[in-house]
Formats: structure tokens, C-alpha cells, sequence
């Protein structure tokens, strides 16, 4: 019998010591306030439901050791299979539990819904009446990504910053694919998916330098689609955005449609000003000229169409295929023969980012995007993988 | 030179020499490999002259049983290749760190998980479970066979092409690279152009045939074959599963190919149904696939509980605990199934209270889920239970299965979900359960039907020597992702640069460097199983003291299962009958009728492969030359009347009295 | 021995049927499961038109396209169909094999009108530059109706294959459960073929 007790108390612990060797498991100890409420409600859960699955377990061991064959002693009865009582409380145990759970969850999802707006700095402190959150613009690349910040006209590359305990408002787009927005350390994630917008609502409460990811599989460049996002007090968040505002170049349609081909390891940018409505163009997919936004599609949609003699509009409406007449896209087959990216190193990596850029291996200086709009060839990652080659 | 090249491509399509993946050294490795093998397989059938033998004795076979053991085979021959891409997997996990890129490039990597998805869900454990579900159906019910032997035949066959045309992709083009969902529009023709999405698309369309057909028989089988008195609440378990599950099919897999149809349009005819362009949606395409994808979990996993469910009464010696309970469970589950797919993608912003509906739904499985975990819980209560092998692995699967079951609720609660979605907590969860309830049944089912099928019990030594390194190896290789979770790494990385992960990804491959051995130790089992034979044999035909009709029978049963149709009048009813002092019938045996053997199963799939091969690579004279000769081949069929014949009353008096003698011996 | 059976038998029940069992035909059973999986083809690309049916992708609309006239024709042809299926099934049932195949012969002739004004409508819109590939309804538009339509071919393959061996081999048990299960696949078109007019073509041009 104490080894069951023995057994039961290393059930409990054993959690606990997972829980306090991972100093690491950023998911259990995050930095902001919403992924600290998803990490709560993680253990709550997860206590709920240990209270049916500890005794479950224990009993599966000690009914399978007491009632073995050689055990003369336990009593045999090979017709008793069914009991009321029993039937109910083994159906009633697991409902009580799923009515508990399922209340939270309820009341925990329409909380943590990325789409409300936060109410809470966190756990103590309540959000001033007055503040307006950070308004931060996400565009999920093939395979890099770029953040605007419409309310100070910079953008950039695999870099973000966010002053601490200010909410940050995320309106989430992609270009080419699915991916998901994630930063394990500030708010859970959510899908970045073209011709689409999605929201977060997140914020940080404690300085870092935090990892953020694309989270759902993108294509080949898809593992080193990473990012970092600086938790910074206000005057180092400012002196990050006069820095940008320093050492960016501008982005305009045609630096956007260089940048958005197919990269990998794509290395920190600056941009210090941003062509007006350049986000709308890129989640409407018309930044290219002549293309029409999906917007003005809709509108035309809902008014009852184009009508029979509508057939530009198709034209003006392909987005898909934007990469076919140029260098084929990365994904390309090896038959081709077609390398999957160009070789040719960066073209243009801003210095001032890479200090803080851990995945920044090989900058050279430069600006950001020469100027001129020959159709060269795609803003190449650095350390070309050669075994890619075919 | 022009009109050359047209030429060529009129023939090949866009097939050519590029095509064969000569220069990546793992492939090539791996084709002479299996190329070797092949040969050596050839040349032993052809050197003791089988082929006759295989052709008129399995091939074309029409009896369920031999269809079953045909099902199993495919699914273990395709559980290796699943497996060798799993181990890829772990080794470039484990030293893909700094700048180490591994051995393996993303455009290699990202084919493997592809194909370790693809092959393990749809033709290991689809395979696995089908084959159970054939071979013991129509006996534990007191059939012959199943409604349409044909069709059955067929239906193996199509999953067969569709395995076949998937091992193709291995060695002529590539694999998709998309994950084993195949989200466009990232599987959209501009964004995955190659052959890769192609051969995915045509194997499941395919297989997925044969997988419908096969819901349909076995559906129409046990509603209409089952022996008298066998009402439903009378039916075994394990049938009364199979039932939950092929009505899942019937009701899901037609989702599946008129999804991947919708695909296929976008990607061969221009259409836009899931396009970011022209009013495509490929958000639909997400709901479409999880429409049919979470009901195929169920579909896996109902028909390992009813093993379970069998495998505990017979070594309890016991009947069920809760049998209506079990039934109504299973009932609900199946009902439920369908009404979860979102939790799949809370994180697409559908908003909070859609989320909490689909949440809470699938937390609501959990209650007969739970209900039936009490049920062999209290079947074991005061039960004598004997540790056979099958036993190990339901109390193996009792213990792992709640874990899983316990983060899959979590993974259910949407804002948890939120920081746990695509981690490789997630991972860990779904091995959880596949590996810890699908394919811990299944090898329960292996070890204890096999007596049944061969006239052997498998060797214990080995057998517990798999059940433990598979049941270790499982801990050590998925507890460490659940840790990974919980650090924020997700799933599909190929490449890592936190160096503090390192560890847990070397302790994960060396679970499932375990789990090779537990392979192994399969695979030694029936080998020398099938060596010592002689001293395992079971002459009883009943070696468990079973308690449902397929122990009523001879083992191997004779290809007409029952000289007479057994009646029932218990839901343990072989149990009852030897309670009750049933005597085997010894004469008065009357001829018996049975469906013939045909091989046009055979060549239907053969001209599938052709036709999807063709589809894949562009080679339209050939899909068209093989579509007109599939539904040629088809209506020929149809003009056979001849189909059935009958065993005559002598030979089934010969075989019950060789029977008779060889118990008679025994005693 | 048979002393010893004669005792049990009175005590215990039968355990076996000493007679062939002959289980009920599941023929039907089996042939109904398969259309209502076909059913659920149909469900999916009905939802894939109800989800994408309004996005014409600033191109033509159902009332700049459908020519309602016509397709009231379309469906008439393939109601006529059902119909004189069923005057074949009476046929049938009156054991009459020639009038069984003529009218089989009528309702294939209807059948393939149908499929002539359909191929007639398609050419028609692709020719006006409103192909699959236009718009994301146009796109369902074709697979929904063109799924319709190839099953319509199949019938037809199938049904003449059935007049055949009618002809060669009379109505045997076999060819007249055939002939029941190409009865079940026909009406089935026919009721997909309404909901195809009501929410395609008609909710389409009113709605």
C-alpha cells in the first residue's frame, strides 16, 4: 500500500520538477500578461483534470496487480458486469469535470479572444481609461517578416519592438501562404493568411529580448522564419524607432515587391519611411500597379458583379501566379532545373539591425535596396544552402 | 529538334531523366535497397514456384480472411517505410543545431513529414484497422463472408494502388512538401508547381476508393449477415465498433475526395476554389479537410477500443463490465466526432464563442471516452486476469492512453490551445493517443487473433520484449516533445538554434531508437514464432477460452467460417454456448455456397496506378488509354453471371471430420 | 452419441441453424450507402457554392449568365427521364422485356438531350469568357453542375450496358436488381438535379 502512496506522491512532483527545472519553458513562464493568463489557465486544466486521470490510473495499476491469476485470494465473480450506481458515477465523474472545465473555458475564451481589446496591463494593474495601444502592422513574407508601425511611418524586417506595458495592437496579413504569428513569450498565436486580417491584442510586461516565429508550415524556408521582439522601456523603444528612423531606407511599392520574393534568412531591415497605404495595398493584394484590391473586387461583388463584359478585371485580378514569368518561385521542382533561390548575396542589409540580431551571421553594409527597379533578382538569403541545389 | 522534344513530352509528359532523384545518395541508397530486395522476393517466388499459388490462392482471393491477412501485411510493409521516415526525422532533429545544418535539406525534410503523415494515417493504420475489421467481422457475427466479396477484394486493392502510387513518388519525382494536410495555398499550383501534391492527391484519391467501397460492405454486412439472434445489442463489442467506424467512413471519406477533387481542379484545370486570388477561399479547404480529418481519428481509434473491449473480457474471464454503456458510448462518440473539426484551427480568428462551442464539444467526448476506460476498469474488478501478451498491451494502453487523453482536453480549451497549437506538444499529444490507443490495440489484435488466423500463438519472449521497448520508447520519445511544447518549439522544423533544445531532441531519438527495437522484436516474434510452430500450435481453435464466435470455429477457420450458422443468444455467445453444452455438429453437413475468385480486382488497381501516374506527370494519352480500358474492364465485369459456386457436402464432411480427428487426438 | 444429443437438444437451445441460412439480400442496403456518399460529394460542392456563390471576382453574375429558359428546359428533359424510368421499372415488373428496353431506350434519349443542352450552355459560357477559371462562383458553378453531369454520362454508360445484357440474358433476377439499383441512381440524379435548379440557377438569378 505505501508504494502506492509513494507512487502517487511522484504523480504530483513529478510535474512540479518538470515545471521548475524548465526555467526555459517559455509557454510556462511568459512575459505577458495574456500568455500568462493562457498559462494559467494550462495548469488550472490540467489540475482539474489530474483529479479524474491520477485516480484512474492508480486504480488501472492496482486492479491489474490485485486481480492477477496467480492471486487466489481476490474474489472471482465472472458474471457481475453491471451495477446502476457504478454506470452513474462513472458517467457523472467526467461530466461534473467537463461542466467545471467547460464553464472556464467559455468564460476564458471570450476573454482571451485575440480580438478584444485588452482591459488589464495585468494581473494588478487596470488599462488607464485614455491609452491608445500601439497600432503594429504584421505581413507574414515567404519567409521573413515585416512589421509597420503606421503611427511613426517606420517599417521593418525580423525585428519589432514594443515598449512594456503597453498594448500593442496586431492586425495580422501574409503574402503568399499561411503561416501563424507567434511570440511564445508575449500572447498566443494566431494565423497570418493573405487577402486576410487577423487580430491580436497582446502586451509585454517585462524588458527582453523575446524569440517570435511563424508557427504553421510555410514552404522551404520555413525554419528560419524567425524573428525578435524587444520588450524595451518607453525611451529605449523610442531610441529604437529614432534608430530605425537613422538607419532605414525607404519602402515603396517597388522595395516591397523586391523584398516580398522568396528568401530564407533573410537579415534585419530598417525602413524609415513607408509609401502611404502600403499595408491596405498588401493585404488588398494590389500592391503591384494595375492590379486591382480585393476590396473594390468585393464592392463590384456585392453591387451583383462586373457583368459579361468584365474580362480585364480577371487580369487585374491574378495574384498566384505574380512570381511565373520571373525566376520560378522557391518551391520549385529540381527537375526544372531552375535553383530554387538566387545565390547572389544580399543585396542590401541595414548595420543598425544587425547588432541586435542573432541570426544576422553575415551582413555587409550597404542600404537597404538599391535604387533603381531592374528586375534583378530576389533579395537572396544569406548562407545559401547548397545541398538545395539540385 | 523542335518536333523531338514535342514528341518526347507527348510520350513522357513531363516526366524525364531530371526526374529520378539519382543525386540525393539517400534515395539512391534506399531504391538499391529496395530493389535488391525486391528481386530477391521475385526470384524466391518464382524459384518455389508461388506465383500460381499467390494468384489463385490470395490475389484474387474473395474470402474475407485472406482479404484481412492481405490488409495487415500492406499496413506492416507500410509501417516500416513510416518508421524509417520518423527515424530520419529524430536523427536531423537531434544534430540540426547552430549552424549544423544536418543531412537532410528542407526540400528533403519537408517531403518526409509529409509522407510520415500521410503513410501512418492513411496506409498503416487505415490498412491495420481494415484488416481487423475484415478478418473478424463476418466471424465474430456467424457469417461466411462479407454482403459483396467482390467489392471487397477491389477495395483492398485500390488501397494497395494508392500505397503503391505514394512508394512511386520515393523514387521517380518527389513527394509533396506540405504537411500531411496539404493546406493550399501552399499546395496550389503556384506555390508547390512539381509532381510532389500530384502523387499525393492521386494516392488518397485512390486509396480513399477502396476505403469508401469497404465502409459500404462492411456497413451492409454486419446490418444484414449476422447470424440469427444476434441481435444489435447482442453483438460483440469489437462488431458493434466497426459499425461506429465504417459509418464514419461511408459519412467522412466522401468529404475527403471531393475535397482533394476541388483541389485537383485548382491545380489541373484553373479553377479557383482555393486560391488567395479571383474569390478563392482556402480557409474552406481548412474546414473541408477537418470535416473528414477528426471523425478519422475516431475512425483509427473506435475499432483498438473494441480489441481492448474483447481483450479484457477474455483474460479477465469476465463478461464486460457495463456492455449497453460501451455501446451507447461508442454511439456518441461517433455522433460527436463530427461536430469538433474546428478545434483543429481555433487559431484562424473565428471568433470567441465559436471557438468555445467547438471547444466544449470536443471536451464533451471525453465523458464516454472516460466512461469506457471505467468500463475495463471494472471489468478487471474481481475479474482472473492472465497475463497474456494481449493483456500487457491494454494495460499499456490504459496508463499512456489517459495521458494523451488528458492533453488533448487541454489542447481543447482554445486559449490554451492558443500557445500549445503546432508545437510539438501537439505532436506529443496525437503520437499519444495514435500510438499509445490505435496502435497499441492494433498489436493487441496482432497477438491475439493471430492464433486464430495461423493455428499458432506468437512467441511470448519476443513478444514482450516489443511490447516493452515500444512502451518505453514511447515515453522517451514523446514525453521530450512535450517539454519542447512548452519551450515554444513548433512542428515541421527542420533547423534549431537554441542550443538548450539539443538535449531533449537526442532523448527523443533515443525513445525512438527503442521503438526500432520494438519493431525489431515484432518482426523476430513472427518469425520465430512461425519457426517453432510445432510447439505453439492451438488444435482448440478456441486458445484464449474466447467468448465470441470466431473461437467457435477451427484456426485456421475453413474458407466457409461455420459448417453450420451458429445461433445466437448472448452477446458472449461462444461463452454461452460452451456454458450451455454445445455440441460441434458431426455430420449432416449440406453443400455450401460461396462467391468465386476473380482477379479483376487485380487489374482495376493495376490500371489506376497507370491512370494516376499518367494524371501526375502529364502524360494524357495514357490517362486516357487507361480510363477507357478501367471502365471497359468494368463493364466486362458486369457481364460475368457466373459468380458463385458451391463447396460440395463431401468436402465440407472431410474437412469438419479432419477436424474432429485432430481434436479427438488431442484429448 | 446421438442419444446424448437427443438429451441435450430438449434441455439446451440450438446453438446452430441446421438448414443454409440465407441472410437477407443486402444488395440494396449496400447500393443506398453508396448514394448517400455520393450524396455527400454533392453536399460538399453545394456548400462550396453557398460559400463562394457570390464571389464573381468583379466578373459576370448568375443573372448577367443563365439563360432560364433554357435550363427549365434542361430539367424538363431530365424529369421526362425519371419518369419513363419508371414506366420501364412497371415493364419490368410485368415480366414485359421488350417494352422494358424501349422504355429504358426513351429515358437514355432523354438523358442524353439533357446532357446536349448542358454541354450547349457550358460551351455557350466559356465562349463568352465565363470559364471555371474566371471567378471563384464560376467555379463552382462548373464543378457543381458538371459533377451532375458526368454522373448523368455514367447513368447513361451503365444504362446502355443494362439494355444489353436485358437483351442478351432477359430479366433475370440478376439484371432486375440491376435495373433497380440504376433505378435508384437515376430518381437520385433527378433530386440532386432540383436542388442543383432551385439553389444554383434559380437563387442564383432571383436571390
Amino acid at each position: 500500500m505505501s508504494n502506492q502512496i509513494k507512487f502517487v506522491g511522484r504523480l504530483f512532483v513529478l510535474p512540479l520538477l518538470l515545471a521548475l527545472s524548465g526555467c526555459n519553458m517559455v509557454v510556462m513562464s511568459p512575459s505577458g500578461d495574456i500568455a500568462m493568463q493562457q498559462r494559467d489557465l494550462i495548469v488550472v486544466s490540467t489540475v482539474l483534470m489530474l483529479l479524474i486521470i491520477v485516480p484512474v490510473v492508480c486504480l488501472t495499476f492496482f486492479f491489474a496487480w490485485r486481480y492477477r491469476n496467480s492471486n487466489a485470494n481476490a474474489k472471482y465473480d465472472p458474471e457481475w458486469h453491471h451495477s446502476t450506481g457504478l454506470e452513474v458515477v462513472i458517467w457523472s465523474a467526467p461530466l461534473a469535470i467537463i461542466i467545471a472545465l467547460g464553464a472556464i473555458t467559455w468564460i476564458s475564451t471570450h476573454k482571451l479572444d485575440p480580438y478584444r481589446p485588452l482591459d488589464r496591463i495585468d494581473a494588478e494593474r487596470a488599462l488607464p481609461a485614455e491609452t491608445k495601444p500601439l497600432v503594429v502592422e504584421v505581413v507574414a513574407l515567404d519567409w521573413k517578416w515585416l512589421f509597420f508601425y503606421p503611427e511613426y511611418g517606420i517599417a521593418t524586417v525580423n525585428e519589432m519592438a514594443a515598449p512594456v506595458d503597453v498594448p500593442i495592437q496586431f492586425k495580422i496579413t501574409a503574402s503568399s501562404v499561411m503561416n501563424s504569428f507567434y511570440v511564445p513569450a508575449l500572447a498566443g498565436m494566431i494565423y497570418a493568411m493573405p487577402g486576410m486580417q487577423t487580430q491580436l491584442h497582446a502586451v509585454i510586461n517585462k524588458e527582453g529580448d523575446f524569440e517570435g516565429l511563424s508557427a504553421n508550415y510555410s514552404g522551404d524556408g520555413f525554419s528560419h522564419m524567425r524573428f525578435r521582439f524587444h520588450g524595451l522601456q518607453q525611451g529605449g523603444f523610442d531610441e529604437w524607432v529614432a534608430r530605425v528612423k537613422q538607419n532605414g531606407t525607404a519602402l515603396n511599392r517597388d522595395a516591397y515587391l523586391k523584398l516580398e520574393k522568396p528568401s530564407i534568412r533573410e537579415p534585419v531591415r530598417y525602413f524609415a519611411t513607408v509609401e502611404d497605404g502600403l499595408f491596405n495595398a498588401i493585404l488588398n493584394m494590389c500592391v503591384h500597379p494595375g492590379q486591382m484590391c480585393m476590396s473594390e473586387m468585393m464592392h463590384i461583388d456585392m453591387m451583383g458583379g462586373g457583368g459579361v463584359e468584365s474580362r480585364e478585371n480577371r487580369q487585374k485580378l491574378e495574384y498566384d501566379n505574380r512570381h511565373a514569368n520571373e525566376e520560378a518561385p522557391a518551391a520549385t521542382h529540381p527537375a526544372t532545373g531552375n535553383p530554387p533561390r538566387s545565390e547572389e548575396p544580399a543585396e542590401g542589409v541595414d548595420e543598425g539591425g544587425s547588432s541586435m540580431n542573432g541570426m544576422n551571421h553575415d551582413a555587409h553594409e550597404g542600404h537597404a535596396l538599391p535604387e533603381g527597379s531592374q528586375g534583378g533578382p530576389a533579395p537572396a538569403q544569406l548562407n545559401t544552402n547548397e545541398s538545395t541545389q539540385p | 529538334m523542335f518536333g523531338n522534344t514535342t514528341l518526347t513530352q507527348f510520350i513522357f509528359g513531363r516526366l524525364t531523366l531530371e526526374s529520378f532523384p539519382y543525386h540525393e545518395p539517400i534515395v539512391v541508397v534506399t531504391f538499391i535497397a529496395v530493389a535488391l530486395g525486391g528481386l530477391a522476393l521475385l526470384a524466391l517466388v518464382t524459384k518455389y514456384k508461388l506465383w500460381g499459388y499467390l494468384w489463385n490462392e490470395w490475389f484474387t482471393s474473395v474470402d474475407h480472411k485472406k482479404i484481412g491477412i492481405m490488409y495487415i501485411v500492406l499496413a506492416i510493409i507500410m509501417l516500416l517505410r513510416g518508421f524509417a521516415d520518423a527515424i530520419m526525422m529524430r536523427l536531423q532533429q537531434a544534430i540540426a543545431f547552430g549552424g549544423n545544418e544536418g543531412y537532410l535539406n528542407p526540400h528533403h525534410y519537408d517531403q518526409i513529414f509529409t509522407a510520415h503523415g500521410v503513410i501512418m494515417i492513411f496506409f498503416v493504420a487505415m490498412p491495420f484497422v481494415t484488416g481487423f475489421m475484415n478478418y473478424v467481422v463476418p466471424l465474430q457475427i456467424g457469417a461466411r463472408d462479407v454482403s459483396f466479396p467482390f467489392l471487397n477484394n477491389f477495395s483492398f486493392w485500390m488501397t494497395t494502388a494508392g500505397a503503391i502510387i505514394i512508394m512511386i513518388s520515393l523514387f521517380v519525382g518527389e513527394f509533396a512538401r506540405t504537411g500531411w494536410l496539404a493546406y493550399p495555398p501552399l499546395s496550389g499550383a503556384d506555390y508547390s508547381p512539381g509532381v510532389g501534391v500530384d502523387y499525393y492527391i492521386w494516392g488518397l484519391q485512390v486509396a480513399g476508393v477502396g476505403t469508401t467501397l469497404s465502409g459500404i460492405n462492411l456497413i451492409a454486412t454486419i446490418v444484414k449477415m449476422r447470424a440469427p439472434g444476434m441481435t444489435f445489442m447482442k453483438m460483440p463489442i469489437f462488431t458493434w465498433t466497426s459499425l461506429c467506424t465504417n459509418i464514419l467512413i461511408v459519412a467522412t471519406f466522401p468529404i475527403l475526395t471531393a475535397t482533394l477533387a476541388l483541389l485537383s481542379l485548382d491545380r489541373y484545370a484553373g479553377t479557383n476554389f482555393f486560391t488567395n486570388d479571383l474569390g478563392g477561399n482556402p480557409m474552406m479547404y481548412v474546414n473541408l479537410i477537418w470535416i473528414w480529418g477528426h471523425p478519422e481519428v475516431y475512425i483509427l481509434i473506435l475499432p483498438a477500443f473494441g480489441i481492448f473491449s474483447e481483450v479484457v473480457a477474455t483474460f479477465c474471464g469476465k463478461r464486460l463490465f457495463g456492455y449497453a454503456s460501451m455501446v451507447y458510448a461508442t454511439c456518441v462518440i461517433m455522433i460527436l466526432s463530427y461536430l469538433v473539426w474546428l478545434h483543429h484551427f481555433f487559431t484562424m480568428g473565428s471568433g470567441a464563442s465559436v471557438n468555445a462551442f467547438f471547444g466544449i464539444t470536443t471536451m464533451i467526448i471525453s465523458i464516454p471516452t472516460g466512461a469506457k476506460m471505467f468500463n475495463w476498469l471494472f471489468t478487471m474488478y474481481r475479474g482472473r486476469i492472465r497475463y497474456e501478451l494481449p493483456m500487457y498491451w491494454t494495460v499499456g494502453f490504459m496508463f499512456t492512453f489517459v495521458i494523451g487523453g488528458m492533453t488533448g482536453v487541454l489542447l481543447a480549451v482554445p486559449p490554451a490551445d492558443f500557445v500549445l497549437h503546432n508545437s510539438l506538444f501537439l505532436i506529443a499529444h496525437f503520437h499519444n493517443v495514435i500510438i499509445g490507443g490505435v496502435l497499441f490495440g492494433l498489436m493487441a489484435g496482432v497477438v491475439y487473433w493471430w492464433p486464430k488466423a495461423f493455428g499458432y500463438k506468437l512467441d511470448r519472449f519476443w513478444g514482450l520484449c516489443s511490447f516493452w521497448f515500444w512502451q518505453i520508447g514511447f515515453f522517451f520519445a514523446f514525453m521530450p516533445l512535450y517539454v519542447l511544447g512548452l519551450m515554444g518549439v513548433t512542428r515541421r522544423v527542420s533547423q534549431f538554434e537554441d542550443p538548450s533544445l539539443q538535449i531533449w531532441f537526442i532523448i527523443a531519438a533515443f525513445g525512438a531508437g527503442l521503438i526500432a527495437l520494438g519493431i525489431a522484436s515484432f518482426i523476430i516474434q513472427l518469425v520465430v514464432s512461425f519457426l517453432k510452430r510445432d510447439q505453439l500450435r492451438d488444435l482448440t481453435g478456441d486458445p484464449w477460452n474466447g467468448r465470441t464466435l470466431e473461437w467457435s470455429t477451427s484456426s485456421p477457420p475453413p474458407e466457409y467460417n461455420f459448417a453450420f450458422t451458429p445461433v445466437v443468444h448472448d452477446h458472449d455467445s461462444w461463452y454461452d454456448m460452451k456454458n450451455r453444452g454445445y455440441e460441434r455438429p458431426l455430420g449432416g453437413f449440406k453443400p455450401i455456397h460461396m462467391p468465386k475468385n476473380t482477379g479483376t480486382g487485380v487489374v482495376l488497381s493495376a490500371l489506376s496506378i497507370a491512370l494516376a501516374f499518367a494524371l501526375i506527370w502529364y502524360i494524357w494519352w495514357l490517362a486516357i488509354v487507361s480510363f477507357v480500358a478501367i471502365v471497359g474492364v468494368s463493364i466486362a465485369h458486369t457481364f460475368n453471371y457466373n459468380r458463385d459456386f458451391y463447396i460440395p457436402a463431401e468436402t465440407v464432411t472431410a474437412t469438419e471430420d479432419a477436424r474432429s480427428e485432430l481434436l479427438a487426438d488431442r484429448t | 452419441m446421438t442419444e446424448k444429443a437427443h438429451t441435450q437438444e430438449a434441455e439446451a437451445p440450438q446453438f446452430y441453424l441446421e438448414e443454409e441460412h440465407h441472410p437477407e439480400g443486402s444488395t440494396m442496403l449496400g447500393f443506398w450507402l453508396y448514394l448517400m456518399s455520393d450524396c455527400l460529394i454533392f453536399a460538399v460542392l453545394f456548400a462550396t457554392h453557398g460559400v463562394l456563390g457570390r464571389n464573381y471576382a468583379a466578373g459576370p453574375s448568375p443573372a448577367d449568365l443563365f439563360d432560364l429558359p433554357l435550363v427549365a428546359i434542361n430539367t424538363a428533359m431530365l424529369l421526362f427521364s425519371s419518369i419513363t424510368y419508371g414506366f420501364a421499372m412497371l415493364q419490368m415488373e410485368r415480366n414485359a422485356k421488350m417494352e422494358t428496353l424501349f422504355w429504358l431506350g426513351i429515358t437514355g434519349l432523354f438523358g442524353l438531350a439533357f446532357l446536349g443542352l448542358e454541354l450547349y450552355e457550358f460551351y455557350h459560357l466559356i465562349h463568352e469568357g465565363a470559364g471555371p477559371g474566371r471567378s471563384a462562383f464560376l467555379s463552382s458553378f462548373f464543378t457543381l453542375v458538371g459533377t451532375h453531369g458526368l454522373h448523368v454520362t455514367f447513368g447513361i454508360i451503365w444504362l446502355i450496358t443494362l439494355m444489353v445484357q436485358v437483351k442478351i440474358r432477359g430479366l433475370i433476377p440478376e439484371n432486375r436488381r440491376r435495373l433497380m439499383c440504376l433505378s435508384m441512381f437515376w430518381h437520385f440524379l433527378d433530386v440532386v438535379w432540383i436542388g442543383v435548379f432551385s439553389f444554383v440557377y434559380l437563387m442564383g438569378v432571383l436571390g
